[in-house]
């Protein structure tokens, strides 16, 4: 009976998983089709394949360009927010004094009030510090992270105090204890939010398209939009295909690649 | 201390450090707070203050600003802005609960690892990884009328052509959808996260008592994973405010409004329409309703978790 119920779910669960595919089945397969066939929508097209569609769509786009761009801005952000995360996280989970709660809360205010939503103000602000169409401009909102913050917090309470106490008594400073004793072992944490942080800026889009203007700072999400559209006008589903497949691969691969690690990361109940 | 706290072994006790005298200990706790607190300032609070101010400025251009609630006057006479507000209670209704009932059933079914669940896991998490025009760029092909790919399999089971994205009555549904799609993987991850901290001991006695499937789920796994719905549900509320690039790229907002969600119509306004005012008049509204249903959300659930325990 418990084995029937367990088989069960376990099909279910198939099922939506393969659905869930479907959208990626046909990106790969429609961007491997030249020209413009009937039967585009088909999964299982006879054929003939090549990758001509790749050609076109990285000739009509802007790509190495937006690449470079996506990646300077997903890079900075992460190294200033591993910083800042580390610090703050420290200070949330293992200081005590009258107020910290208070202090915590306001930190977790930013994880509502993210720029996308406050576009108004920023976009005011950014023209205000000059860094409006600059790819600074749009890191700058994310050097803090109440979302890095919080989950450092957590990773930094699950680790025993005996590991900080001894290194104390041998008359370590903050600074210190927290660069060679906690983060070492709350490297799951890290990783996970690493994790989340590029994934969150590599897909973003409402707000650098609003903090940028000029072609030359586009990141791949603006860029791909505006490339999108000129090929649905024409009907090239193809090219659509696979310039949607350029924009998602790189963090489509390294997820394939390290996928335990991907998946473990956010499972961190290793305090090994 | 909630349960999460607890079941992670984590101890309260405070720091040889903070029982200094009350003068040093604001010193370790200002410097490694201020590089965060800084920027939150510069983007976080000091914009709350600035949208505020910019609401109350009447008048397009800067200089001829009187203060007044004249942009209010005007967002709640705005047609618009009331579909824009209906409709994102739709949408986040539409998204938030099949989403996460559909990512706990999946972490569920699929919380034991083997290559098989880790392969049906992947397909789940995919849409995770890729951005929201990407999903809607596939999507404005699979809900294509005709030649698109739901409508080509659809007419092999024998079903007519729907205009998905073109039709009032379905576009927002179709909106739905895709948000469904796109965040089902990534509540999945964090429900998994939070069966790995219930502790296997605990659901095992239950079995020996007798507590069928179900029973175990209410009683032991949901109130365990209190704290993973403490942050899963202000993240799904969120994203039910700010994921619009779809309505950006896909609909504008149309046909007729049927797609219009409020962070669209700001979007519109300051974007497009230049309309600071009310751009800004929205944008105060939205985030107080946010900060309520959110701050609302949190607490009945740290209430449920303290309770249980």
């Amino acid at each position: 009976m418990r084995v029937d119920g367990r088989h069960l779910a376990l099909l279910a669960a198939s099922a939506a998983a393969l659905l869930w595919a479907v959208p990626f089945a046909w990106m790969a397969v429609a961007s491997l089709r030249p020209g413009v066939p009937p039967d585009i929508a088909s999964l299982t097209p006879a054929g003939p394949f090549s990758l001509g569609n790749f050609a076109l769509a990285w000739t009509s786009g802007d790509f190495p360009l937006w690449y470079l761009n996506t990646i300077v801005m997903c890079g900075g952000i992460l190294a200033v927010q591993l910083a800042t995360v580390s610090m703050a996280g420290y200070a949330f989970a293992r200081l005590s004094f009258p107020g910290l709660d208070l202090i915590f809360s306001a930190f977790l205010l930013q994880l509502l009030l993210i720029p996308p939503l406050l576009i108004v103000p920023n976009l005011a602000t950014l023209v205000s510090l000059h860094l409006y169409d600059s790819l600074l401009g749009v890191m700058a909102p994310y050097f803090a992270s109440a979302f890095g913050v919080f989950l450092m917090r957590q990773t930094f309470r699950a680790i025993p105090r005996d590991f900080e106490e001894a290194a104390m008594l041998d008359g370590a400073s903050i600074p210190v204890l927290i660069r060679h004793v906690l983060l070492p072992l709350a490297r799951p944490g890290l990783v996970a939010f690493s994790i989340v942080s590029v994934t969150a800026h590599w897909n973003e889009f409402l707000w650098p398209l609003m903090a940028l203007s000029s072609p030359s700072h586009q990141v791949l999400t603006v860029g791909l939009a505006s490339f999108a559209s000129g090929a649905e006008a024409g009907s090239a589903w193809g090219v659509v295909a696979a310039g949607t497949f350029l924009v998602a691969a790189p963090l489509l691969i390294l997820f394939l690649v390290f996928q335990r690690r991907f998946v473990s990361s956010f499972i961190f109940s290793g305090i090994k | 201390m909630s349960i999460g706290e607890r079941a992670l072994g984590a101890s309260t006790r405070p720091l040889p450090v903070t029982r200094g005298r009350p003068r040093r200990r604001w010193l370790p706790v200002l410097a490694l707070l201020a590089p965060s607190l800084v920027f939150l300032a510069l983007f976080t609070y000091g914009p709350v203050v600035r949208v505020i101010g910019q609401s109350l400025i009447i008048g397009r251009f800067a200089g001829d600003g009187t203060i007044g609630f004249g942009n209010y006057h005007r967002l709640f006479a705005d047609p618009h802005f009331a579909r824009a507000a209906l409709n994102n209670l739709v949408y986040a209704a539409g998204t938030i609960v099949p989403s996460l009932v559909l990512a706990l059933a999946l972490a569920l079914a699929l919380r034991e690892t083997n290559r098989f669940t880790a392969l049906l896991r992947t397909f789940v998490v995919m849409p995770l990884l890729i951005p929201l025009v990407a999903a809607a760029a596939l999507f404005s092909f699979i809900l294509l009328p005709g030649e698109g790919l739901l409508d080509f399999y659809l007419h092999k089971l024998g079903i007519g052509m729907v205009n998905w994205l073109g039709d009032p009555d379905y576009a927002l549904g179709a909106v739905i959808a895709i948000t469904v799609w796109k965040n089902t993987g990534y509540y999945m991850l964090f429900f998994l996260a939070g069966l790995a901290g219930v502790p296997q001991d605990l659901v095992d006695a239950a079995t020996i008592d007798g507590a069928g499937t179900w029973r175990r789920l209410r009683s032991i796994v949901l109130p365990l994973l209190g704290p993973t719905f403490g942050f899963v549900v202000p993240i799904a509320l969120l994203n039910a405010l700010t994921q619009v690039d779809h309505v950006v790229t896909m609909t504008q907002g149309g046909p007729s409004d049927a797609t219009s969600l409020l962070l669209y119509y700001i979007y519109q306004q300051a974007a497009q329409n230049n309309d600071t005012g009310l751009a800004a008049a929205a944008t105060v509204i939205s985030v107080a309703a946010l900060l309520t249903l959110t701050l609302t959300s949190f607490r009945l659930i740290e209430r449920g978790v303290h309770y249980e325990s």
